[in-house]
């Protein structure tokens, strides 16, 4: 093994792979059964974090990073002038199961820029993939990603190698897709996670009557799209994230604020901030419809198209609708108690276990660990104080943000100052 | 006020609450031997380990898995004092059978130990690193907050079923190690195990110069988040990181 080279091109394709925010490595159900390597049955391990604060679960990495695309938010696009490489397929099975037998990851992250054609691409990650389960017995987890244009019978197969597959949609809009990868059509991106879908519904059925039945992508698809590129508003974002959840049975949509790498006019300049803030607003609305039972049309709507920035979007929510608060915390529903801010659901668990046996009061509430500063304002509970004056929600507001230190003070407080 | 004085083993333990029960103790305490400290108003009993008399406890108590399973993590969790809010869980739970009344003070303390132990037990999956020997066995040395290696094993077996390895915790002094059959608890030398570079294979300094390599080039610089990253990777970790300790 030509250690040196190895290593140049590792640092190369780690490097043009890391703008794919997925990291996921739960969900699948593959046990070690036949005495090989791995095992991911269990939850996802992040076996450390960046310095950005992101999990590093799996190696991630493309292929190559040669590609004849030019998509204009694209680090790999063609006329980008930066060092090329590509690996074997015998060197990528080698990093895998090395950094694996030494508890570094939970399994590989396979993603390529697009050399020749869609088919030729997607073939030679699935080589990879096959290699790794065939050959070498190799149970981790195995992220592929889907190329776009590529064929049914590849995404076939794929899917019985890989444990999660997955296509980036990049930019929400059809018309922001034109503007910025003029080359990709919007349907070679929905035609791969069609069939994604209805392989797993049908190996599914077929599992039920035939229990040898291979599983297929046992811990689904996702996808990804790119904040801040083009003008989008946080409701287009969200509406077409709702629309890939129910349609394509998506386990996940990312959300990845950009970072300006590319001078390119259509583009925010280099330099400007990557709008984290605005990408943990939507990752929090995503976990509201996902896990609290929100409609997505109660926290984005035409009078209110985009999230606060300055408060999360339960907390706006509530302040929207005074009139349904406040919620008696011993006799709510789990749906209710899990709209007050300040509770999240395992909360809200602990809340329905421990009300069976006694009435709660603010004690036993602040013993549970729930955020009683935005709370207080939103319940009553076993006890004689709670908050009687009626206050207006600009009031409850400011009183929450006095009494509050976010970490993202900084950022809203300078954007107000412009104005 | 009668003391009982326990081996800290969990056998132990278990078979100290027999003995409240068998005895009708109603002021007690259960301690452990290293922490005895002579305490004139108290009569101390030592208890003497009886594994029938622990399981006995064990069998009463499978109709609570959940408080079992909090009671064997809040024992793996080291805490002084957890002997009496364990006695103190027990103690309610049989009398109501309340194991999810998180409004009982001894039942909350346990859920928030066994929160912890199981924190602990998932960065211990995650921040184990091995080294390859040049016999090919697969060595790690950790030292964990709390005893976790017995909530480990059998995930790391699973894991790499067809791998020689060990994992050791130079805190607790023990280790376990799998021979491709089962896992073993084993006592070494704790001194030999400090300095493993005379023992690894040669091909273990590629891996590690590309696993930093990997690590550093994932990051992205326009997004750094320090506090995020010390919150996830808490410094006291580092030592067995090696990522975190550039060659």
């Amino acid at each position: 093994m030509n250690f040196e080279r190895i290593r140049e091109k590792l640092n190369i394709l780690a490097d043009a792979a890391k703008y794919d925010v997925s990291c996921s490595s739960s969900g699948s159900k593959r046990t070690n059964t036949n005495k090989g390597l791995g095992d991911s049955s269990g939850m996802g391990i992040c076996h450390s974090y960046t310095e950005d604060g992101r999990c590093i679960s799996l190696l991630k990495i493309l292929l190559t990073n040669h590609c004849i695309f030019d998509c204009a938010y694209c680090v790999s696009r063609k006329s980008n002038d930066i060092k090329r490489a590509g690996f074997k397929i015998q060197e990528v099975v080698d990093l895998t199961i090395n950094f694996y037998r030494r508890n570094y990851i939970e399994g590989l992250f396979l993603s390529s820029g697009i050399f020749s054609s869609p088919d030729y691409t997607m073939e030679r990650l699935i080589a990879v993939a096959r290699k790794l389960r065939l050959e070498e017995n190799f149970n981790g987890y195995i992220h592929l990603k889907s190329i776009p244009g590529c064929s049914d019978e590849l995404m076939k197969e794929a899917g019985l190698y890989a444990d999660r597959l997955s296509i980036n949609i990049e930019i929400p809009t059809v018309s922001g897709l034109k503007l910025l990868a003029p080359e990709k059509d919007h349907k070679d991106f929905i035609k791969p996670m069609e069939t994604v879908k209805n392989n797993i519904a049908i190996y599914k059925s077929e599992k039920k009557l035939l229990r040898s039945t291979p599983v297929y992508a046992p811990a689904g698809q996702s996808t990804q799209m790119i904040v801040g590129a083009t003008g989008e508003s946080d409701k287009d974002i969200m509406y077409s994230a709702v629309h890939y959840y129910s349609t394509y049975k998506m386990k996940r949509v990312y959300y990845s604020g950009y970072v300006p790498v590319l001078e390119d006019n259509r583009l925010p300049a280099l330099g400007t901030e990557v709008p984290m803030l605005r990408e943990n607003r939507l990752y929090q609305t995503d976990w509201l419809l996902r896990f609290y039972g929100f409609d997505v049309r109660e926290l984005l709507n035409k009078d209110h198209p985009n999230l606060d920035v300055d408060i999360d979007p339960k907390l706006s929510w509530a302040l929207r609708n005074l009139h349904l608060f406040p919620v008696d915390i011993n006799k709510a529903d789990k749906r209710m108690l899990a709209r007050i801010p300040g509770l999240g659901m395992k909360s809200v668990y602990k809340i329905l276990n421990a009300r069976k046996y006694r009435k709660l009061n603010w004690e036993h509430l602040k013993a549970i660990g729930i955020a009683m500063n935005r709370a207080k304002y939103f319940m009553v509970c076993d006890s004689k104080d709670w908050e009687r004056r009626d206050l207006e929600p600009q009031r409850i507001k400011s009183m929450i943000l006095q009494s509050s230190q976010s970490k993202y003070q900084k950022m809203y407080n300078q954007q107000l100052q412009l104005f | 006020m009668t003391r009982l004085v326990y081996d800290e083993t969990f056998e132990g333990l278990l078979t100290a609450i027999f003995q409240v029960y068998e005895e009708r103790l109603q002021q007690v305490t259960i301690i452990p031997e290293t922490d005895l400290q002579p305490d004139f108003f108290s009569e101390d009993v030592t208890v003497y380990t009886d594994t029938g008399k622990a399981d006995r406890v064990w069998r009463g108590l499978k109709p609570f898995s959940l408080l079992r399973q909090m009671i064997y993590k809040a024992y793996l969790r080291e805490a002084s004092g957890a002997e009496n809010t364990i006695l103190e869980a027990v103690r309610y739970v049989l009398k109501t059978k309340n194991e999810k009344d998180y409004g009982h003070p001894a039942i909350l303390q346990l859920a928030n130990w066994t929160k912890e132990v199981g924190r602990e037990k998932h960065r211990m999956e995650a921040f184990v690193r091995f080294k390859r020997a040049q016999d090919d066995t697969y060595i790690a040395v950790i030292e964990p907050d709390f005893n976790v290696l017995p909530l480990i094993a059998k995930h790391f077996k699973s894991r790499y079923a067809d791998q020689v390895f060990m994992i050791y915790d130079l805190k607790r002094n023990y280790g376990i190690y799998y021979d491709l059959q089962k896992v073993d608890f084993i006592n070494l030398d704790s001194e030999r195990l400090k300095n493993l570079d005379a023992i690894t294979h040669e091909e273990e300094k590629c891996y590690d110069v590309m696993w930093q390599d990997y690590f550093k080039s994932t990051g992205i610089k326009s997004r750094v988040n320090k506090k995020l990253h010390l919150r996830h990777v808490p410094k006291r970790y580092w030592k067995y990181l090696n990522e975190k300790n550039p060659y």
